[in-house]
């Protein structure tokens, strides 16, 4: 029964999330914005067309978006959402989480690198660069998490954050929290790494990735988006909410309210700051790395005394 | 405010710290300088709480001058140099900006390596003197890798906050008007560091450092 | 009362000369205080020691000699800065409004430093003597003074917040006695001393070293100093020479006094020694082949300081030495200073390849200047001879003789490097381009009673100094064996 909920919640949610992000960008900007469900139109939509491909392309690029969502699903059976564990829970499924979605971005890059354009190259490459600075802040985060619960299982990690006073008795969680954040806002292209309404090739990053998909491809790319950015934003909704006991409908709720109010956070930041200059984004990543890092030893030395 | 907020907000500095020594435009230096000092404003509440009246007291006053020295008139007086001196308000390092984060949180660590060795009593938070170190040695960092002289100022204002959460520690041992007096003078401090600032640029048409070279052997 | 009108007197003077436009009557006031601040500080030696306030600020031995040192060189310069700074008036790229006030708040804060008893006290006052006197090194608007004046503010005030962590962390170390921790007092800090914990006490004695180290110009620390020394003017630099860094040592004997009565001192006096070697070498290095006479004295004044820092951390007779050489050593070097000013007013040039024949054209500076020479490179019959030879021999008696070997090499050194440049000035024929005048009193008064000062000290020290040396020496660890 537990299975089946998180399933429904894997598959119905996530688009919710990119209207949301939408619908509070619209209101800083003083617009009325695209209706709250419009991702799933576009979805919808892109499924009844058919797919135009180049010539110049191989098996690879038919292969990209379909491994990439299904390597991204596959990820997100591995995410408790709600109180308890994950259908496919076991110790080490941070790990194996972290590389379904480093599996998810490498087929992205090689299909982009597949149409032999030097435009989706030249996304590839900044991609694999960004994802690289990324991933140790990531790592480092979830270590903080980790190691107290001496555990790689993201069940067992969250059942044993401290919830009393954790916001100064245990300081090193809000690192965890900032630096998860950002690396959101880097794994899933939002400003100030990237901005997602760009129109101007040499600005992109994730969308100059996927300028040659269309139809199903490109459906699945959106979802498969939608549904990265859900898991990440479950993630940091688990270390900020302690999930309510009792069933498992309490716990999807607050996941579902605790994901919403993250994705206005990130429509809020990508409303208040601009995107940053490309030679600085490797500095924003290094930061988290390096901030994570601190948490990290705080962690130790706090523990050691 | 609780005991435990006290670490809360030596993590806040750290952040700061590592901010400040990551950020290319001066204007955020001097903010980030203020923030500095509102932390440091509320620092001795987190550490006296739950403590006597007058100790309590002494932590308001001593809050309250930090806060309107360090956090308001201090910033104040270098953005108003800033405004009249510098044409390119960029900071202008030795050394790249990546390479000075990576630096800083070299220094960071070494930080918290010295106070493992540094026996503290019960009853002061454990990130006290690894975070007032860090603060020290970031400070000293940006005196000795930045170009621009308003910035060295700066580095040298965050030397004086690791120094002042030491003393803040030592609050009930030190008589209020001491703690007054370090603050003032840090205040007059400034203030001539900004007059000499308005000369270099007036007769250098710059204000880097870089370029008062001419004295040596 | 007395101190504290020791204190504020000055500073308040100098509120005073800001408010009043007119140099001469600033002139005039800033004299006066002179004599009165002198008047007291003489006379304090001869009545009952004076009421401390409160635990903040006492008169004892070590401070009332340096403040004694003090007072004098304040007084003879302020004769000394009458015509300099009247002639200035008519310079055009000289700032002669601010020169009173920052001199009068520089001797508040430097009485401050020498008669507080409270750690934290004394910082603020070496911290505010910085601030007092950057912008007197300013005082000419050349782009070197002003580059000297920012290297100045920026290295002093980073050394200087090293030096309040020592301060702070001194208080930690008493932190593990909880209740009965005694205020940043020196005496109740003495009493606790044996009890400190001895990680933060080692510590904040070598933040306090580097700090006020900085300030004093001991090598490593020194790079300031050359530039800022030779770049103000000579009045200014005769007082950051002969008074300024005494004060800020006397920052440094206060921690080693700490260290002394922990019982711990052993790696303190090791430290000074490696500083003081550190500095006396550089110097010399420095001083051999210097280009710019000025220069040459800010090194000798660094190699002096080394050789304090050496006589405090030798210990036993060498301690009486380091003070007797303080006093030798504030007067000589004030005193060549004053006479460089005569000489650089002459010429025109503070480079020694511009200046010769010193002796014909300013023949009472010329052979002052001589006697300076003579004095500060440590031949008899002057005090400096006296002092260095009583650390010599201590250092030979002590336990590694092979250090007083290396004293006196380095000594020698610096005497030739002071040779190569002083004599060829003095001697020769003056430059044509150079005018014929006569010297004003004022100007070779104040360095006449300095050199003749510091020849009586090298013949015959006075009973009630050296008593006093012997007891500051004593309560530094050391004494005439």
């Amino acid at each position: 029964m537990n299975g089946l909920l998180h399933v429904v919640v894997l598959l119905l949610f996530p688009p919710f999330l990119l209207g949301v992000i939408g619908k509070t960008k619209a209101w800083f900007a003083g617009r009325q914005g695209p209706p709250l469900l419009q991702p799933y139109f576009d979805v919808w939509k892109l499924l009844h067309k058919s797919a135009v491909y180049s010539r110049t392309t191989t098996w690879v690029f038919r292969a990209g978006p379909v491994v990439s969502l299904a390597a991204i699903l596959g990820a997100g059976l591995l995410v408790p959402l709600g109180a308890g564990r994950a259908p496919l829970a076991f110790g080490g499924d941070v790990l194996l989480f972290a590389y379904l979605l480093g599996l998810a971005r490498f087929f992205t890059m090689v299909a982009a690198l597949d149409t032999g354009s030097s435009f989706e190259g030249m996304g590839a490459s900044r991609e694999a660069a960004f994802s690289a600075l990324a991933e140790p802040a990531l790592f480092l985060a979830l270590a903080i998490v980790c190691i107290p619960a001496d555990s790689l299982c993201f069940g067992a990690a969250f059942a044993a954050l401290p919830w009393k006073d954790w916001g100064a008795a245990h300081p090193e969680i809000l690192i965890a929290v900032l630096v998860l954040f950002c690396v959101l806002l880097a794994e899933n292209s939002r400003v100030p790494v990237d901005d997602p309404a760009t129109h101007l090739e040499l600005t992109m990053i994730h969308e100059v990735m996927v300028l040659d998909h269309g139809g199903p491809d490109l459906a699945f790319i959106h979802y498969g988006a939608a549904v990265k950015l859900f898991l990440f934003a479950a993630i940091v909704m688990h270390l900020v909410v302690p999930m309510p006991a009792g069933g498992a409908l309490p716990g999807v709720a607050a996941l579902c309210g605790g994901t919403t109010i993250v994705a206005v956070a990130v429509g809020v930041v990508e409303s208040s700051t601009a995107r940053l200059r490309l030679a600085r984004v490797p500095q924003l990543l290094i930061g988290a790395s390096v901030v994570a890092g601190i948490g990290l030893v705080v962690l130790f030395f706090r523990g050691g005394r | 405010m609780t005991a435990h907020h006290a670490d809360l907000l030596l993590l806040v500095l750290l952040m700061t710290d590592l901010y400040m020594v990551a950020t290319s435009r001066i204007a955020a230096c001097i903010r980030t300088s203020a923030v500095q000092g509102l932390v440091l404003a509320l620092f001795p509440l987190a550490l006296s709480s739950g403590a006597a009246a007058p100790q309590l007291f002494h932590a308001v006053l001593i809050g309250g001058g930090t806060l309107a020295l360090k956090a308001l008139l201090i910033p104040w007086l270098l953005a108003r140099v800033l405004r009249k001196v510098a044409i390119r308000r960029e900071v202008e390092p030795f050394v790249s900006l990546h390479v000075s984060l990576l630096l800083g949180a070299a220094l960071v660590g070494i930080a918290f390596w010295l106070s493992m060795h540094l026996p503290t009593r019960a009853g002061t938070p454990a990130l006290l003197v690894p975070v007032a170190l860090a603060t020290l040695l970031i400070g000293f960092l940006v005196v000795v890798s930045r170009k621009k002289a308003i910035t060295q100022v700066v580095g040298y204002l965050t030397m004086e906050n690791g120094v002042f959460v030491f003393g803040m520690s030592l609050a009930h041992e030190m008589p209020f008007v001491v703690e007054l007096g370090i603050l003032l003078d840090l205040l007059v401090g400034v203030l001539v560091f900004g007059l000499v600032i308005h000369h270099v640029s007036a007769e250098f048409d710059h204000i880097d450092t870089d370029a008062l070279s001419e004295l040596k052997d | 009362m007395a101190l504290l009108v020791l204190v504020l007197a000055p500073a308040v003077a100098g509120l005073a000369a800001l408010l009043i436009k007119s140099v001469r009557i600033d002139l005039a006031l800033f004299l006066a205080v002179c004599v009165a601040h002198l008047g007291v500080t003489l006379g304090l030696w001869f009545v009952p020691p004076p009421a401390p306030l409160g635990t903040l600020l006492a008169l004892d031995l070590p401070g009332h000699l340096f403040l004694t040192i003090t007072s004098v060189l304040f007084f003879l310069t302020a004769l000394y800065a009458v015509p300099y700074v009247l002639h200035a008036t008519h310079d055009p790229q000289a700032a002669p409004h601010l020169f009173v006030p920052c001199l009068s708040w520089f001797l508040a804060a430097m009485t401050l430093v020498t008669v507080s008893q409270h750690l934290a006290v004394m910082w603020a006052g070496v911290e505010a003597t910085t601030l007092a006197s950057a912008p007197l090194i300013y005082f000419y608007r050349r782009r070197r003074a002003l580059e000297a004046t920012w290297k100045y503010l920026l290295v002093c005030s980073v050394g200087i917040a090293l030096a309040l962590l020592g301060t702070f962390f001194l208080g930690i170390a008493t932190a593990g006695l909880g209740e009965a921790a005694p205020a940043l007092v020196l005496e109740d800090l003495k009493q606790a001393a044996p009890h400190m914990t001895r990680p933060w006490l080692k510590v904040a004695f070598i933040m306090a070293l580097i700090g006020y180290g900085t300030k004093m110009g001991l090598a490593p620390l020194h790079t300031w100093l050359p530039d800022a020394h030779s770049q103000a003017p000579s009045p200014v630099s005769a007082l950051l020479s002969g008074a300024l860094l005494n004060c800020a040592f006397l920052g440094v004997l206060r921690f080693y006094q700490i260290c002394l009565a922990s019982g711990d001192a052993a790696f303190a006096r090791t430290l000074l020694v490696l500083f003081g070697f550190l500095s006396l070498g550089l110097a010399a290095a420095f001083m051999v082949g210097q280009r710019d006479y000025k220069r040459l004295l800010a090194y000798s004044s660094v190699e002096n300081m080394g050789i304090l820092a050496i006589g405090v951390g030798l210990g036993g007779a060498a301690t009486f030495g380091a003070m007797l050489h303080a006093v030798n050593h504030s007067l000589c070097k004030a005193a060549l200073f004053l006479l460089a000013g005569n000489v650089l007013r002459a010429y025109g040039s503070t480079a020694a390849s511009d200046v010769r024949g010193v002796l014909r054209r300013l023949p009472v500076s010329g052979v002052l200047l001589t006697a300076g020479f003579l004095a500060i490179g440590g031949a008899p019959p002057f005090g400096p001879f006296m002092s260095e030879l009583v650390i010599f021999q201590s250092a030979l008696q002590g336990a590694t003789p092979g250090l007083g070997v290396l004293f006196v090499a380095l000594l020698a050194v610096a005497f030739l490097g002071l040779a190569g440049v002083l004599l060829p000035m003095l001697q020769g024929a003056r430059p044509a381009g150079v005018v014929p005048g006569r010297e004003a009193t004022l100007s070779v008064a104040s360095p006449l009673v300095l050199c003749v000062a510091v020849l009586v000290l090298g013949v015959y020290v006075p009973a009630p100094l050296s008593e006093a040396l012997r007891k500051t020496a004593a309560l530094l660890g050391g004494g005439l064996g």
